[in-house]
């Protein structure tokens, strides 16, 4: 095949809306059509939703699509699968599970969740206990463990587990990387209600759960190479939105201050201007690390990134909240809900406040990735370890 | 009220391959010439400057006349690269009259139409500035913020920065901007005791009528706080360098320095320090090149740009030049090591050209963002 280009693109999607009117196609069935024409995610391979095409090349085809009205993958609902399932299968799995499950991943006919983290395996995620013992018989995998902060779980039909396959070997070494059917009678989904009074997440309890051995991804005990790749997707979508001029944290606290003059004090005026600041700033760094990538030059900036935000969603709302004095002692409503979305500056100051707690422990903890950024990018020696060369069996837990 | 700051068209904020030439070409000569008991020993004695790093810099490389057009003997380059290579100049901590006499009063004397044909001292200045043959400053303090209140009238101004190393001092009075001979009569530079060694500050006074006219009232103070801003703008590279040179110096250490039986560097309550150190040095590199994007672009974003870099960038080369003091122990307390010249540059730029608070007032309007009442 000859080197795309954005006319050969183009060309390509007039081709698609021609075939298939979005006026006149069902949803699903223009999205099935836009993922055969190989316009899903143009960088993946022909037939399976790409054309081998520079990735750059995909915002031609998503503005094309868009001015033509026709409906998109709605890529906030699945972004699991899209940011973290999908890379994965595409580098590690199987032509049969890419042709299974790349497809309705993609169009959003089957939701994808995660299930890594675990009560007692969360910045030490690979010290997970969760089993995984091969039924000599069938061949099978037969699950058992416990996971957490599972987000879409409840909505979910697969997921991406690891789970421990090998307690007698150093705990890197001894995981294995499965695709896992949700609807499986031995998987239980539970609300995690948590400090917003929402549960955007979920506790997923895994009893007897049986997976045949042709849904594990990659080899027997390399789960958690495999993991490092859906994990640096994850960081890579947690920092990796562009943002306009006070689109973030900072917007909802700057227009307060512009519109309600009465609120404002010297103090916090100053404090104000230094967050914006700080704002600007970081939304700069971002620009910059972009444009780095789209010049083929990835920087280490982005484990930066979410440090930043991190940190400023936190001391902004903190702000906010204190600036709207009495309003600031509210809270919008405390019901259990399960939100499909999460909008990290949706709702009021006081849901801002408590959800961006959150924001320097999912996706990594801020403390592990300052140990990421002084290791990896500025050389710095680790500290001592003790579990090293340790089989599983025998750490502390 | 204002309304909300519209996003700004996307900026450059990369390096170009011409500006990562240039930057290789800078530091190979400050590495060099680098030699820190002989800059220390220069620095007491009140006279810092290298005449021989000056003549290479200025005149070899050319980085004198970036900002100058070629018609006036300069490079026609742009503050991009100016603002590289004052990023070379703050890791070094080089004393050398750059940000005032290649930048401020080049960026000043740009302001007052040198191409008009009746201003032929103007061109003629420009040409031994671009050359590095003279160099130049504008008398005002250091301190002085491209939007201050410009003082105008007395004789004398306090805290000149390079004014022992000028030939010619631009001297803003109410009838104008005047161009002065510091060897003429009636002009006196007194030296004080800087803070920072590397960057010499002078009280000087100039009696009229000394000098001559290049620019009448309007003019002249445009031209001025066009002067002011490209060196606050600018002043951000020299502030990211002296930051970047700080943090790989307390990582140089850290990682060789042991204590209890390892490097110190592999404690996590240092490690975060540095980690730390780092996000704010990147963070401080999209601000300084976004900053000198805009002067480059002559954007009428600028303005904003400037003082956001300054509001930020200024008080990142403080914290990164007290971490390695700190960082460093014993040995950052000591005169034989170049760190105290770091935070004594650091803790003088931030001062510099308007403070960081006072930049944040500037944003304040700029972006609509007032205070009480």
């Amino acid at each position: 095949m000859t080197a795309l280009d954005g006319a050969g693109l183009r060309s390509r999607v007039r081709r698609l809306l021609a075939d298939h009117p979005p006026a006149t196609t069902d949803r699903d069935d223009f999205l099935k059509a836009r993922f055969d024409a190989g316009l899903a995610w143009v960088h993946y391979p022909p037939g399976l939703g790409g054309l081998d095409a520079p990735r750059s090349l995909q915002a031609v085809v998503d503005a094309e699509l868009a001015a033509a009205g026709a409906p998109d993958n709605d890529p906030r609902r699945i972004g699991i699968g899209l940011g973290m399932a999908a890379p994965t299968i595409l580098r590690f799995g199987t032509p049969e599970q890419k042709e299974r499950f790349l497809r309705p991943l993609w169009t959003g006919e089957e939701v994808w969740c995660q299930l890594f983290s675990e009560p007692g395996a969360g910045s030490d995620l690979a010290a997970l206990a969760t089993r995984a013992v091969r039924d000599e018989s069938s061949g099978d995998w037969i699950v058992n463990g416990q996971k957490v902060w599972t987000s879409s779980a409840h909505l979910a039909r697969w997921a991406i587990l690891i789970a421990r396959t090998d307690p007698d070997v150093p705990k890197h070494r001894g995981i294995s990387y499965f695709l896992c059917d949700m609807t499986d009678p031995g998987v239980e989904v539970r609300p995690l209600r948590q400090i917003t009074g929402e549960a955007e997440f979920n506790e997923v309890f895994l009893t007897d759960v049986r997976i045949p051995d042709a849904h594990r991804l990659g080899e027997i005990g390399e789960g958690w190479k495999i993991a490092q790749t859906t994990l640096m997707n994850e960081r890579v979508s947690i920092g990796g939105a562009r943002l306009p001029r006070e689109g973030g944290m900072i917007g909802p606290v700057a227009r307060a201050w512009r519109e309600r003059p009465e609120l404002r004090t010297r103090d916090l005026h100053g404090r104000l201007l230094t967050l914006w600041v700080e704002a600007e700033v970081t939304r700069l760094t971002g620009e910059r690390l972009r444009q780095r990538l789209a010049q083929g030059q990835p920087g280490p900036e982005g484990s930066g990134i979410k440090l930043a935000f991190a940190r400023l969603n936190q001391e902004i709302s903190g702000l906010e909240v204190e600036l709207l004095g009495e309003e600031g002692l509210l809270y919008s409503d405390w019901t259990l809900r399960r939100p499909e979305l999460v909008d990290f500056t949706g709702r009021d100051a006081g849901y801002r406040y408590l959800r961006a707690k959150g924001n320097s422990i999912e996706g990594g903890t801020s403390e592990v990735l300052l140990n990421i950024v002084a290791e990896r990018v500025l050389g710095l020696p680790a500290e001592p370890r003790t579990d090293k060369d340790v089989a599983w069996k025998d750490l502390a837990r | 009220m204002s309304a909300r700051p519209p996003a700004d068209a996307s900026p450059d904020l990369l390096y170009s391959d011409t500006e990562d030439d240039l930057r290789a070409a800078v530091r190979s000569l400050l590495t060099d010439r680098a030699d820190v008991s002989a800059a220390l020993a220069r620095a007491e004695s009140g006279d810092p400057y290298d005449t021989g790093l000056w003549t290479s810099l200025a005149a070899g490389i050319g980085a004198a006349g970036l900002l100058v057009p070629q018609e006036l003997g300069g490079q026609g380059a742009s503050h991009r690269e100016a603002a590289v290579v004052l990023e070379e100049l703050g890791r070094g901590v080089t004393a050398a009259p750059y940000l005032t006499s290649s930048v401020v009063a080049t960026e000043t004397l740009l302001g007052c139409d040198p191409g008009n044909a009746a201003h032929t001292d103007i061109a003629g200045l420009l040409t031994a500035l671009a050359t590095g043959h003279r160099v130049a400053v504008l008398a005002l303090p250091l301190t002085t913020a491209p939007d201050a209140k410009l003082p105008v009238g007395g004789p004398g101004v306090t805290g000149v920065a390079d004014a022992v190393r000028a030939d010619v001092l631009l001297v803003l009075r109410e009838d104008g901007l005047y161009a002065v001979e510091t060897a003429s009569p009636g002009v006196t530079v007194d030296p004080l005791t800087p803070l920072d060694l590397t960057r010499p500050l002078a009280d000087v006074t100039v009696e009229e009528p000394a000098g001559l006219r290049i620019a009448a009232p309007p003019v002249a103070e445009a031209a001025v706080r066009r002067g002011l801003l490209a060196g606050a703008g600018l002043l951000a590279s020299e502030q990211l360098g002296l930051a970047e040179w700080c943090l790989e110096e307390t990582v140089r250490h850290t990682r060789a320095r042991h204590q209890f039986n390892r490097p110190v560097g592999s404690f996590q309550a240092l490690k975060h320090r540095m980690a730390q150190l780092w996000l704010e040095v990147v963070s401080a590199r999209a601000a300084a090149r976004n900053a000198a994007d805009a002067l480059a672009a002559g954007s009428p974003e600028a303005p904003l740009a400037v003082a956001l870099a300054q509001a930020y960038c200024g008080r990142v080369a403080v914290h990164a030049a007290e971490e390695c003091v700190q960082l460093l122990g014993g040995i950052g307390m000591t005169w034989e090591h170049p760190a105290h010249l770091a935070l004594k540059r650091a803790k003088s730029d931030e001062l510099a050209l308007g403070s960081p608070g006072r930049h944040k007032e500037t944003l304040s309007a700029l972006v609509g963002l007032p205070g009480p009442e």
